[in-house]
């Protein structure tokens, strides 16, 4: 599989969940596991392109595919993913644990959909817990990331 | 002319590394450490007839198998952390239980092997057998006493206290109304993100010990292993990274895997991690909540109260290691922002066969405003009040602080309200309420309340000019996503004439700072944030004495700004502070900005020895700040809300929160908190229910089953400041952490009341409850 364009080894077991094959075979700590029932979406990751909850899969189901992981969201170690550098303007995140799985799947969200409605919004992070900002700053996120993205704000 | 960072909305600098991934919590620490997995009781009580753990030992991978049995600590009780004279019949439980357990999740056997995947494989081969015990599953169980949890403590009663402030019999005697009312509140628990983990590594050589904790206190956990394994505190090294929300039950002395995993790694010789999952973090780490309480009021024609009188009984779970701090302080924040000019208070701490409790958001807090705000409310309803009316009549007033409650509080000291403006508060929160929005299946809820902030003992800071000029900061209190890197630092600048982006802040290391306490009682910014302060204004006098010598000028006439220290009204007359740095340590050999001005043969020969006496060197200070008593916060929500008649879905159709935490450093942290807070609450009072059966079997222990909000239950707050500095610190502050969480339950109660017609008398409510709630009414129970 091609994580964050690298091509990496199938994992050694094929019991390995994708989110355990990224954390700790590959290093990539970023993918975080909240409740590993699929449900909290903090190990949201990229899957060509859409979102996937890395808890969910073993990691030979990733073989053949594209993985990004929050590490290899951003342009360059100067700028940022639009997602992220909004999370940052808008106070998006406390304790950060949850941020990499809804800044994911945002980024997937705008992939597919630059301008999308408020309500495509709300429908885009309602899989995702936070329990640290009660969400309205990631809301206000969201629309600063269209902003930044060249999308159309929803009014 | 000087940049003031105080009160700023400064975008947090702990942002960018978290947004790429590169945060460092627990489990992401320790590639190639041990990992292990826990066997847990499934029983709420019982006596373990044996425990096999033979198949175990022998599985692929295993490295060591620990039972009671196996630890030179087995046969002790965990500490018991705030002992109190009226707990009387404390108890804690032991690392692992090996003859009775007493709530399901208690710890019975702790598996190391090479990987998570393989600790897991042996865990499944631990063979215990249980001999199932009577269960005392609830608090009506716990106070008729037919079964007992420990069975040397009469009537499962760990704990009773009775305080009062007047004669509360003579004054529901002389009140013209009276009313009684039965209130209840369930359990809840915290859910941080991230579940707790612990790390450790010994170094045999050096015999130093090393343990990465998410938890609030490590600066205690350091205490407390020091003296478990007879280590020197200074070889013990405690260090909380970045931890992914902990709400108050990460704190705790102990966990037993916070001990587990450091006896582990020292005997094996191998770095040991153990990382909690979902399912066991929710009946293995701490809860809270659950109280029921007997009231009665005495008020006047007007609505004034006269007596109130409470009796209650607690939830301490199955054991007490967090002493009696949740109910003491329900009892003493009872009385809240109102005059109650008699007050008693009796509560009862009760053992259930159910997972401990200890503090969370709020802590006993939410339980107390629910229940003077009911109070408060059926006044209003008896009398034909408009319902702020009420509380306007009953408020203490601006020009009656301080106010002494006569009651003791949470920390042994009287309960003194320091400051406040509680009318001005509720005028705030009504005006940016608005009118009623038109509808039918539409109520208003009104909560208003006070918490106690920043309690002792005492917090330090150890504050460094280095040689670049940057500035590095340490606190022994840890950040859960506070934003304390960014607000200590916003202090600190101001103290130093620095920018806010020279600061560099850490918490929660002992590495760094040997002494502190903790991160819990909305306390950090006060604690913390003032020992910021004085560690800044001490730094801040060293670099005045240094340059008043080399500027040959009066220390009274410099000032620091922009990163020097200059001759006030002679702004050219400057050395920067990196120099300063350099300057305030003597060195034969010198290195680092200006130092051609820091050697022995500086410029500017001074008599006697080089470091001054009594001086110390180095551009550094230590400096700590213990309060003479709390902050007290407070604050008014109000929220419109539409209840659907046939679904009984709640929506919130608008929440206003008017907050006052004294001066504000940060209002976009602030802000967060506060809505932070109120998404808790809102989760507390509508959707979360811990749903225990007869048996103490937690049967929603699933993100699937226990429903906290998502963005879709959460609006977006309206919230005002007022702003009273408190008078009894340097900065003005009090704590703002676990204010949101307070009223939610009080507001959302008196909303849905207003918008059925149906009595709330218990926390949590949901669609289902307020369902059989309306046919209760209308005389068709389900």
């Amino acid at each position: 599989m091609i994580v964050n364009g690298v091509e990496r080894p199938r994992p050694g077991s094929a019991r390995r969940l994708l989110s355990d094959y990224l954390r700790h075979d590959l290093g990539l700590t970023g993918t975080h596991v909240g409740c590993e029932h699929g449900v909290c979406g903090c190990c949201t990751v990229l899957m060509d392109g859409r979102p996937v909850r890395s808890c969910l899969m073993l990691g030979v189901q990733a073989e053949g595919h594209q993985v990004t992981t929050i590490e290899g969201l951003a342009p360059s170690n100067e700028a940022l993913h639009p997602v992220q550098q909004a999370f940052k303007e808008c106070h998006g995140l406390q304790c950060g644990f949850c941020t990499p799985g809804f800044v994911l799947a945002i980024a997937g969200l705008l992939a597919e959909n630059p301008s999308p409605s408020e309500q495509e919004i709300e429908e885009g992070i309602a899989g995702n817990l936070c329990r640290c900002t009660g969400y309205a700053s990631i809301r206000r996120a969201v629309f600063r990331a269209v902003e930044l993205s060249g999308g159309s704000r929803p009014e | 002319m000087t940049t003031r960072w105080f009160g700023e909305r400064v975008l947090r600098s702990e942002d960018e590394r978290l947004l790429r991934g590169r945060g460092r919590y627990t489990d992401d620490l320790g590639e190639g450490a041990l990992e292990g997995c826990f066997v847990r009781s499934p029983y709420a009580h019982a006596r373990v007839v044996f425990v096999d753990v033979e198949a175990a030992r022998r599985a692929p991978g295993v490295r060591a198998v620990y039972t009671a049995a196996d630890l030179p600590f087995g046969e002790m009780d965990l500490p018991l952390l705030i002992p109190h004279p009226a707990l009387t019949q404390g108890r804690t439980q032991r690392c692992l239980a090996s003859r009775i357990v007493r709530y399901a999740g208690e710890a019975v056997a702790f598996v190391v092997a090479e990987d998570r995947y393989l600790a897991e494989d042996a865990a499944d081969l631990v063979e215990v057998e249980y001999e199932p015990l009577p269960v005392v599953a609830n608090l009506e169980a716990a106070a008729g006493a037919e079964r007992l949890v420990h069975p040397d403590v009469p009537g499962n009663v760990a704990a009773e206290l009775t305080q009062d402030a007047g004669d509360v019999e003579a004054a529901l005697e002389a009140s013209p109304r009276r009313r009684r009312l039965r209130l209840r509140y369930e359990r809840g628990a915290a859910q941080p993100m991230e579940g707790r983990a612990v790390w450790a590594r010994w170094d045999a050589g050096e015999r130093r010990l090393t343990v990465y904790d998410s938890t609030q206190s490590p600066t205690s956990i350091r205490g407390g292993l020091a003296v478990l394994f007879d280590l020197p505190e200074t070889s013990v090294e405690v260090i909380a990274p970045d931890v992914g929300g902990a709400f108050g039950p990460k704190i705790m002395l102990f966990y037993p895997d916070e001990l587990l995993v450091p006896h582990a790694a020292m005997q094996l010789g191998r770095p040991v991690k153990w990382t909690e999952d979902r399912r066991e973090h929710f009946t293995a780490v701490n809860h809270e909540r659950a109280q029921l309480h007997e009231v009665e009021v005495g008020y006047d024609d007007e609505g004034r109260i006269q007596g109130l009188d409470v009796d209650f009984v607690h939830d301490a779970g199955a054991y007490t290691p967090y002493g009696l701090i949740l109910p003491i302080i329900t009892a003493a924040q009872l009385p809240g922002p109102y005059r109650v000019p008699a007050y008693r208070v009796r509560f009862r701490d009760l053992y259930t066969n159910l997972t401990p409790t200890s503090p969370y958001r709020g802590a006993g807090r939410p339980q107390a405003c629910f229940v003077i705000e009911r109070v408060m409310d059926s006044i209003a309803a008896e009398l034909g009040l408009e319902r702020a009316e009420v509380r306007r009549r009953n408020f203490i007033q601006p020009d009656q602080f301080p106010y002494d409650t006569g009651l003791s509080w949470q920390d042994g000291s009287r309960a003194v309200y320091d400051s406040g403006d509680y009318p001005r508060l509720l005028e705030e929160c009504l005006r940016l309420l608005g009118p009623r929005p038109a509808g039918d299946n539409v109520g208003m809820g009104l909560g208003v309340y006070v918490e106690g902030t920043g309690v002792g003992p005492y917090e330090g800071a150890h504050v460094q000019v280095l040689v670049s000029g940057k500035v590095v900061a340490s606190t022994a209190v840890p950040s859960q996503g506070q934003g304390h890197a960014t607000v200590f630092a916003q202090v600190v600048a101001d103290a130093l004439g620095v920018d806010v982006a020279d600061v560099e802040v850490h918490g929660g290391d002992t590495r760094r700072l040997q002494w502190g306490v903790g991160t819990f009682a909305s306390r950090s910014a006060v604690m913390a944030g003032n020992a910021m302060h004085v560690a800044a204004g001490l730094v801040a006098e060293k670099a005045k004495r240094i340059a008043s010598e080399q500027l040959e000028v009066d220390s009274a006439d410099l000032e620091l700004a922009g990163g020097e220290v200059r001759v006030r009204g002679t702004p050219d007359r400057a050395i920067p502070l990196s120099t300063l740095a350099v300057l305030s340590n003597p060195l034969r050999y010198a290195f680092g900005g200006g130092a051609e001005m820091a050697t022995q043969f500086t410029p500017k020969p001074r008599q006697g020895p080089p470091l001054e006496r009594g001086e110390q060197p180095g551009l550094e200070a230590t400096g700590y700040y213990s309060p003479p008593g709390s902050a007290w916060a407070s604050g008014a929500h109000a929220a419109y809300v539409h209840v659907d008649p046939d679904t009984y879905r709640l929506e919130i159709l608008r929440y206003v929160a008017v907050h006052d935490c004294g001066r504000v450093i940060n209002p976009l942290i602030l802000e967060g908190q506060v809505q932070g807070g109120v998404a808790q609450g809102i989760g507390g009072a509508f959707y979360e229910r811990l749903a225990y059966d007869e048996e103490g079997q937690l049967r929603n222990a699933s993100f699937m089953e226990f429903l906290m909000p998502y963005s879709t239950e959460v609006p977006e707050l309206v919230i005002g400041h007022l702003e009273t500095p408190s008078p009894l610190n340097p900065l003005g502050v009090k704590g703002a952490g676990e204010a949101g969480v307070i009223p939610v339950g009080a507001v959302v109660a008196s909303a849905v009341e207003d918008a059925l017609g149906i009595p709330v008398t218990e926390m949590p409510l949901s669609p289902l409850r307020l369902f059989d709630l309306d046919r209760l009414r209308a005389g068709r129970p389900r």
